[in-house]
């Protein structure tokens, strides 16, 4: 599966260039600059409250920002609805609380978007989810509802339902964070087979184990600024910043 | 170290206090003196009204005949009833045309008959259908005027053919409507939104007695002088703008109760606005508000009674006009008893469906 993602095209995926956000008087994301180059993967960590979820979420225009500039996959995001439509249809996200729709089978879930937003045929849209379902290796829960699975199982069925609409970025916005602890790894495998196999991820997590084996850089947000932003063996072993090195070592600790 | 022998023990019943109809009772009935004292209390108060009741409305009651010297036995007088079944069915609607009534109805419950078949594979389109085409079949077989059927004034549609007809109607415009409300007044864009708010205050601001008024008597002064406005599609437009105010809030009940997640794992995936609450929010805020829904409902089906005071005779009002048949003075509990089993059995029924489209709905597990 390794030639799925793979990009030959060098432009950037995603490009935030002097990104400010405010929520009424608090500024929550202060001139924000980040580069994600085809088939990169970037960790975002930090404490709570430091921006980093309404960063990402600010790629595919689930926020708004209100100065500087978004372009993904060469389009900029501005109010025009064409724009974000089409940057939607190629940004997939999952969330911490993989928001499956409960009123709809596995199956149903990751038909949905290709047959409504791509218009692909039913069939060929089983096809695909199908597909996906065996690679987060869950196919034989295909005709169940959201309800009836797991945590970890559920967050499998989220990320095989972003991959149906064949997303050239895909965004995770703290995947395992809701979940047990025995069903961190299960999905975590599965990012970590997706990362293989060249896909353009953004990943705001605390697995810091993920960040060291899959991740090209890391960055450290705090007070809604990227204060740090290295390769990972640099990141953990010689962290620059003083608040860098307060975070981690209170992460590490245990 | 002893070795314990275990072998397996039998189940054995439980001691007869607590099971069966002696254990029932004593539980729930004699569990103490307090209790033992209701209870008897709760017997003898039946048996004074229950028992003189049922004699009243079935023992001694008189059921066939033709005039009131048929009712002699001292009970109910239902032949009162069956003597004007037919005016209670169809109102004024002329005799020779009441088939046409007769047909819908059973042309409705035919159609209505798959639905509640599981494995009927077209029961969307048979649903689509029912909504969209059958309304149309229905007026023309109720109004005539085209296919060779003689044309029948609204004002000679009546009994519970026009209760059904209103409520039918009331119901199948109003739902859409009230969505499209609820939608309004959550909508971000300013304009929508005010007008969704003022229609809405506005409609459940006034009484549906004032609402009725307006539609029959004022409404025509401010039309130009000459138009002909049928006074039932009048009261129907009222009905409808009132009840539709009222499902606006019901559902938008259900559209607050849908977690932000659902709206952004939509929009996450690319579906626009109208794909987003079809597909994804609508199917979920109704389903639980589906118990809202249906009490909305019912009570339109009540309040379609009202009609009585701008002059179209449903179900009540042809009772009530056949009460005062001087030649029937006198029978009016009958007419009355017979009037709310009718709106019972239908109340009735909308909620036992409801209840089990609740079940059939439930995914959650």
């Amino acid at each position: 599966m390794t030639e799925d993602f793979a990009q030959t095209n060098e432009k950037l995926a995603v490009e935030i260039i002097g990104m400010h956000k405010w929520y009424g008087e608090f500024h929550v994301l202060k001139n924000i600059n980040l580069e994600v180059r085809r088939g990169e993967r970037i960790v975002v960590c930090g404490p709570s409250g430091s921006g980093k979820s309404t960063m990402i979420r600010c790629i595919n225009r689930l926020e708004e920002h209100q100065r500087g500039k978004i372009i993904v996959d060469g389009i900029e995001l501005t109010n025009d609805i064409k724009n974000i439509d089409q940057i939607r249809r190629e940004v997939g996200m999952c969330f911490q609380h993989f928001n499956l729709f409960p009123h709809l089978t596995v199956l149903e879930n990751c038909c949905l978007a290709p047959i409504w937003v791509r218009k692909m045929p039913r069939k060929e849209a089983e096809e695909v989810a199908m597909k996906y379902l065996e690679r987060v290796k869950i196919p034989d829960q295909a005709s169940k509802y959201p309800g009836q699975l797991s945590g970890g199982q559920q967050q499998r069925v989220a990320i095989a339902r972003s991959l149906c609409m064949n997303p050239r970025i895909m965004l995770f916005d703290e995947p395992t964070s809701a979940l047990d602890p025995e069903m961190i790894k299960e999905v975590l495998d599965v990012m970590v087979e997706l990362a293989e196999s060249g896909m353009t991820m953004l990943c705001v997590t605390h697995e810091m184990g993920f960040a060291k084996t899959v991740a090209d850089s890391v960055i450290f947000m705090d007070g809604g600024e990227i204060i740090e932003s290295n390769k990972p063996e640099e990141f953990f072993s010689n962290p620059q910043h003083e608040r860098t090195q307060l975070f981690l070592s209170q992460i590490l600790q245990h | 170290m002893a070795v314990i022998q275990h072998s397996p023990h039998e189940d054995l019943p439980p001691p007869v206090s607590q099971t069966g109809i002696i254990g029932w009772l004593r539980q729930n009935l004699f569990s103490n003196w307090l209790n033992s004292l209701l209870t008897l209390l709760a017997i003898f108060i039946l048996w004074k009204t229950v028992v003189p009741l049922v004699e009243w409305a079935f023992i001694k009651a008189d059921w066939v005949g033709t005039s009131r010297d048929d009712c002699d036995s001292g009970g109910a007088c239902w032949v009162f009833v069956s003597v004007r079944f037919k005016q209670f069915m169809y109102g004024l609607y002329p005799e020779a045309e009441q088939w046409r009534i007769n047909l819908m109805a059973i042309m409705f419950v035919l159609l209505m008959i798959p639905m509640f078949i599981k494995s009927f594979p077209w029961k969307k389109w048979l649903g689509m259908f029912i909504l969209f085409g059958f309304p149309i079949v229905g007026f023309y077989l109720l109004s005539g005027g085209a296919f060779g059927l003689e044309h029948v004034e609204t004002s000679l549609w009546g009994g519970l053919t026009l209760t059904l007809v209103l409520s039918a109607v009331g119901i199948v415009a109003a739902l859409p409507l009230g969505i499209l409300l609820a939608l309004g007044r959550r909508s971000e864009m300013p304009i929508v939104r005010a007008l969704s708010v003022a229609f809405i205050e506005l409609w459940r601001g006034v009484p549906l007695i004032t609402v009725l008024f307006m539609a029959s008597v004022m409404l025509p002064l401010f039309l130009p002088e000459g138009t002909q406005f049928d006074k039932l599609l009048r009261a129907l437009i009222g009905i409808v703008m009132f009840q539709s105010a009222y499902m606006a809030e019901v559902v938008r009940g259900g559209l607050q109760a849908i977690p932000k997640g659902q709206y952004e794992a939509a929009e996450a995936l690319g579906l626009s606005y109208w794909k987003s609450m079809g597909l994804i929010i609508l199917p979920q805020a109704l389903k639980l508000v589906i118990p809202g829904i249906v009490n909305t409902f019912i009570a339109l089906f009540k309040d379609t009674t009202l009609v009585l005071i701008i002059g179209l005779f449903d179900l009540l009002a042809m009772i009530q006009s056949a009460t005062q048949d001087t030649k029937w003075l006198g029978f009016s509990i009958e007419g009355y008893v017979f009037a709310a089993v009718t709106f019972w059995i239908f109340c009735f029924g909308m909620s036992r469906y409801s209840q089990a489209l609740e079940r059939k709905l439930h995914t959650g597990h």
